[in-house]
């Protein structure tokens, strides 16, 4: 029989501890993300209940609930969704099918990059700057939207892109030898095909905007509102921007609220997320090449 | 698909509502809490008229007044002669100002604190730019039980709120400057969360967003002078010291709606959620 | 390739001829694509010219390079004398991304080696769920566990007498862009050919050494990106900072002392400064400074992540 000598012995043990350091780095690392909303959830959870969910907050935001924030949220996501789609399933288009490897199309590239790494609060500057006073919508809900839009493009331009790389070159040529035009190609084989990709980004892009606070401080949130909105011309209130207020400048409000409107937003992102990750499983196994 | 997109329209759809007249309000952080309470009474007297209120700080609702986008500003300051003159040049209209409230602005304390009150000129040497009062020590000797290094620690507010613009003419005059290096932070919540948990800390803010975990400190003008306590009685007759108008302005007259929801804040109602929300009723006019 | 096939088959164009009836739609919408490509493009134009022109009459009349970039004065609301020295922003912005970088990276590029070389196939679908978890959190709900959460931990565990501070920002900073940088790491490496670790593995070495002379040399570029996108992450991060550091203007001493960053001061102060005021105008300075550096950073990294690819 072979018997190890101690040189070897010594190695797999420092194998065996490298691996064990490297996992429980790893696993105390994804312990917060846990602890998190387990947190949350034992905070907030007094407060959450459906009346919490449906009512206006009264008596100046310290009781009631936090049903204008999410319609305002859903105004803000739906709007912005509707405004970056198309543009971003355009680019992306014209990036996977039409764009031959140049000067220009690196510089698309670099551009998506850096609109991806521009700080939330300069878009916000840009939002201001562009919409609110150079386009006059004011702060208004049509404005954030436009902002978030503008936050969300490169999100959805990667995902739309991955997912129309990922149809099969010989697709692409199948339908042109009968005869289809490039337009039709696109139209009938590969959007069809990648349709589950670019909703996975869409409805990665609609939690972000979700969450996001800074990008619509100085657009179109306000602190309170008595009505809901009623066109993209009002304001409206917002999930994310009502935990800032609550938990920095109203005074008085209940320990849990603050806990109950962070859980209401993680779990509506969450939730949102989880339909990205099941459309994305559901893509992968239903796919034909 | 068609699923989720019946789901956007019924959420869409929920969020209709039936005609009403939109007073938009807008500005100080001091007083949206108030404004924002009797926008809520106020749609229980007159369902017809919704009053839109938001934040921003006072500085943002008079430039909103001058641009002409809101029908009420709200102001924990009064405006200046330039602000007024601007609002005359872009409107053709001088501005009317009502005083709708009072406030007193409470100096407080970790509960710890043995500190019971201050004279202007120690909250000036612990806040003024050039102040030397750096440890609680050098407040006549105090040591702050929990207190690590018995460092002050200042909580103050971002230099462009009304709170924090007041504060200071009112502690410093109109020449000096508070110094930099204090927490400047975003609201009344965040420096009473702040202070309650901090020993070392000390902070400013309305008197109405006072809580008992924190201890407000008398106040005197000279150290010979009555160290007063803001409440209700002392904020009204003006013997505390930090104590201030609250403003509402509107562009030339006001429409008749605003009008009456004016005349409605001095209405015995409105009084009564002023003072349940912590401010002080304006004296008659 | 489309325009060779026709080249080559002259028949097909026949079979085509009748449905190409409408060139001039297709014409319309082939440009609308162009114009969709070009959009980025436009925006990040865009976005350099509305800060600009937002902070031009700051830039040209008021704009004292030694007073803004050296001055720890920033007093924008003076009585006295109006000064924006964004110093003690600047420094504050760069110590606590270059301490939650610190932080992030080494945990990170080992979460990243674990996951991609370590972890089993089940294991890893956890892990990126976890990351992908991690990633959704918003950053408003971030600064609100650096209040709630983190701020009394520190203050229990380092007895110190306050937990807003420099610390607390770079733990938050570090949480937050960890996911970023596990997942692009965990790229980089997985980029590695299969053939590299196979014959390193070949010749006896253990997956230690696999991964410290292999894998490491082989994915540094990818690497060193990654950590650059934290960077730009930690760098731009707004509400969080805003609620976590303090909000204090000074150089901080220690990281026990509270600080204020670029981005938390945009936040803080544009709400209540009146459009076309200098101070707004300043403030957009600020944000032109914010837009410089988060584009060196990305293209620094873009240009990492090219050279991996060549």
């Amino acid at each position: 029989m072979f018997k190890p000598s101690i040189h070897l012995l010594n190695k797999e043990i420092r194998e065996k501890n490298f691996k064990n350091a490297l996992s429980l780095i790893t696993f105390f690392l994804f312990l917060p993300a846990l602890g998190i909303i387990f947190w949350l959830f034992i905070k907030g959870y007094p407060a959450l209940n459906w009346n919490f969910l449906t009512q206006d907050p009264i008596k100046g935001m310290t009781a009631g609930g936090i049903f204008p924030t999410i319609v305002g949220t859903f105004w803000l996501v739906i709007i912005s969704v509707i405004v970056s789609c198309p543009l971003g399933v355009l680019a992306a288009i014209y990036l996977s099918e039409y764009a031959k490897d140049g000067f220009l199309t690196r510089t698309i590239r670099l551009a998506i990059l850096n609109l991806a790494g521009v700080p939330s609060i300069v878009h916000a500057l840009f939002g201001l700057g562009a919409f609110v006073l150079f386009m006059k919508m004011g702060t208004s809900i049509l404005a954030a939207s436009f902002t978030l839009a503008v936050m969300n493009l490169p999100v959805i331009i990667t995902s739309t892109l991955e997912s129309l790389k990922a149809v099969p070159q010989s697709y692409r040529e199948a339908s042109w030898n009968v005869g289809a035009s490039k337009l039709q190609t696109i139209r009938y084989i590969v959007l069809p095909n990648s349709i589950p990709g670019i909703l996975t980004g869409v409805v990665f892009a609609v939690g972000r905007s979700a969450g996001e606070t800074a990008a619509i401080l100085f657009t179109g949130v306000a602190f309170y509102l008595p009505f809901l909105p009623q066109t993209v011309f009002d304001q409206c209130m917002a999930l994310s921007m009502h935990l800032f207020t609550i938990s920095t400048q109203v005074v008085g409000v209940p320990e849990a609220y603050p806990y109950a409107t962070a859980l209401v937003l993680i779990l509506l992102i969450l939730s949102v997320n989880s339909i990205a990750v099941v459309l994305r499983t559901y893509f992968r196994t239903k796919r034909k090449w | 698909m068609r699923n989720i997109l019946f789901l956007i329209f019924i959420v869409m759809s929920c969020s209709k509502h039936e005609n009403v007249l939109i007073i938009q309000n807008k500005g100080s952080d001091t007083l949206v809490n108030l404004a924002q309470a009797w926008a809520e009474e106020y749609k229980k007297v007159h369902p017809q008229v919704a009053i839109a209120v938001s934040g921003g700080g006072s500085g943002t609702g008079i430039a909103a007044l001058i641009n002409g986008t809101v029908d009420i500003a709200n102001s924990s300051r009064a405006m200046k002669d330039e602000e007024k003159a601007e609002a005359l040049k872009n409107n053709g209209k001088n501005v009317s100002e009502f005083i709708v409230g009072m406030d007193a602005l409470a100096v407080f304390v970790h509960p710890a604190n043995p500190l019971q009150g201050l004279t202007l000129e120690e909250v000036a040497c612990i806040y003024g730019e050039g102040g030397k009062c750096t440890y609680w020590s050098d407040l006549r000797g105090t040591v702050v039980p929990g207190c690590q290094g018995n460092k002050i620690i200042r909580v103050s507010r971002q230099s462009n709120s009304g709170t924090y613009q007041y504060f200071r003419e009112a502690i410093l005059g109109k020449k000096r400057d508070l110094k930099l290096g204090s927490m400047d932070l975003n609201g009344s919540r965040e420096s009473i969360d702040l202070v309650e948990k901090t020993p070392c800390a000390i902070g400013y803010s309305g008197m109405g967003y006072l809580s008992k975990h924190v201890k407000s400190l008398c106040v005197s003008k000279t150290s010979d002078a009555e160290c007063i306590f803001p409440n209700l009685k002392t904020a009204m007759d003006k013997s505390y010291p930090i104590s201030r108008e609250l403003y509402m302005y509107t562009s030339g007259e006001p429409s008749e709606e605003v009008k009456t929801y004016m005349n409605w804040t001095q209405s015995e109602e409105a009084k009564k959620i002023t003072i349940n929300s912590g401010y002080v009723p304006a004296p008659k006019r | 390739m489309e325009n060779k096939i026709t080249e080559v088959a002259p028949l097909t164009m026949e079979w085509r001829h009748k449905k190409s009836t409408k060139p001039k739609s297709e014409r319309i919408l082939e440009f609308i694509i162009k114009a969709g490509g070009l959009s980025c493009i436009i925006l990040i134009i865009a976005i350099l010219f509305f800060i600009l022109k937002e902070s031009a009459p700051f830039l040209i009349d008021r704009f004292d390079f030694k007073e803004f970039f050296m001055s720890t004065e920033w007093y924008p609301a003076s009585v006295v004398k109006v000064r924006y020295g964004i110093l003690a922003l600047l420094v504050g912005t760069l110590l606590v991304t270059f301490l939650s970088m610190l932080i992030a990276v080494p945990l990170g590029l080992a979460c990243a080696f674990y996951i991609s070389e370590f972890c089993s196939p089940q294991l890893r679908e956890i892990y990126k769920i976890l990351i992908e978890f991690l990633a959704a959190i918003p950053s408003v709900v971030w600064g609100f566990i650096a209040i709630m959460m983190i701020n009394p931990l520190i203050i229990y565990s380092f007895n110190v007498p306050i937990g807003l501070n420099i610390l607390n920002a770079s733990v938050i900073l570090a949480l937050m862009s960890l996911p970023l940088i596990v997942s692009v790491g965990e790229d980089a490496l997985r980029a590695v050919p299969e053939t590299y670790r196979e014959a390193a593995e070949g010749m006896g070495a253990t997956k230690w050494e696999v991964a410290t002379r292999v894998l490491l040399p082989a994915a540094k570029n990818g690497l060193m990106a990654a950590a650059l996108l934290g960077v730009g992450r930690a760098l731009g991060e707004t509400m969080a900072v805003l609620m976590a550091t303090g909000h204090s203007i000074q150089i901080p001493s220690s990281i026990f002392e509270p600080g204020r960053t670029l981005t938390a001061t945009i936040a803080a102060e544009l709400g209540e400064s009146p459009k076309g005021g200098e101070h707004y105008q300043a403030l957009f300075a600020i944000g032109l400074v914010l837009f410089v550096l988060s584009f060196i950073v990305n293209l620094t990294a873009d240009y990492l992540i090219r050279g991996r690819k060549k």
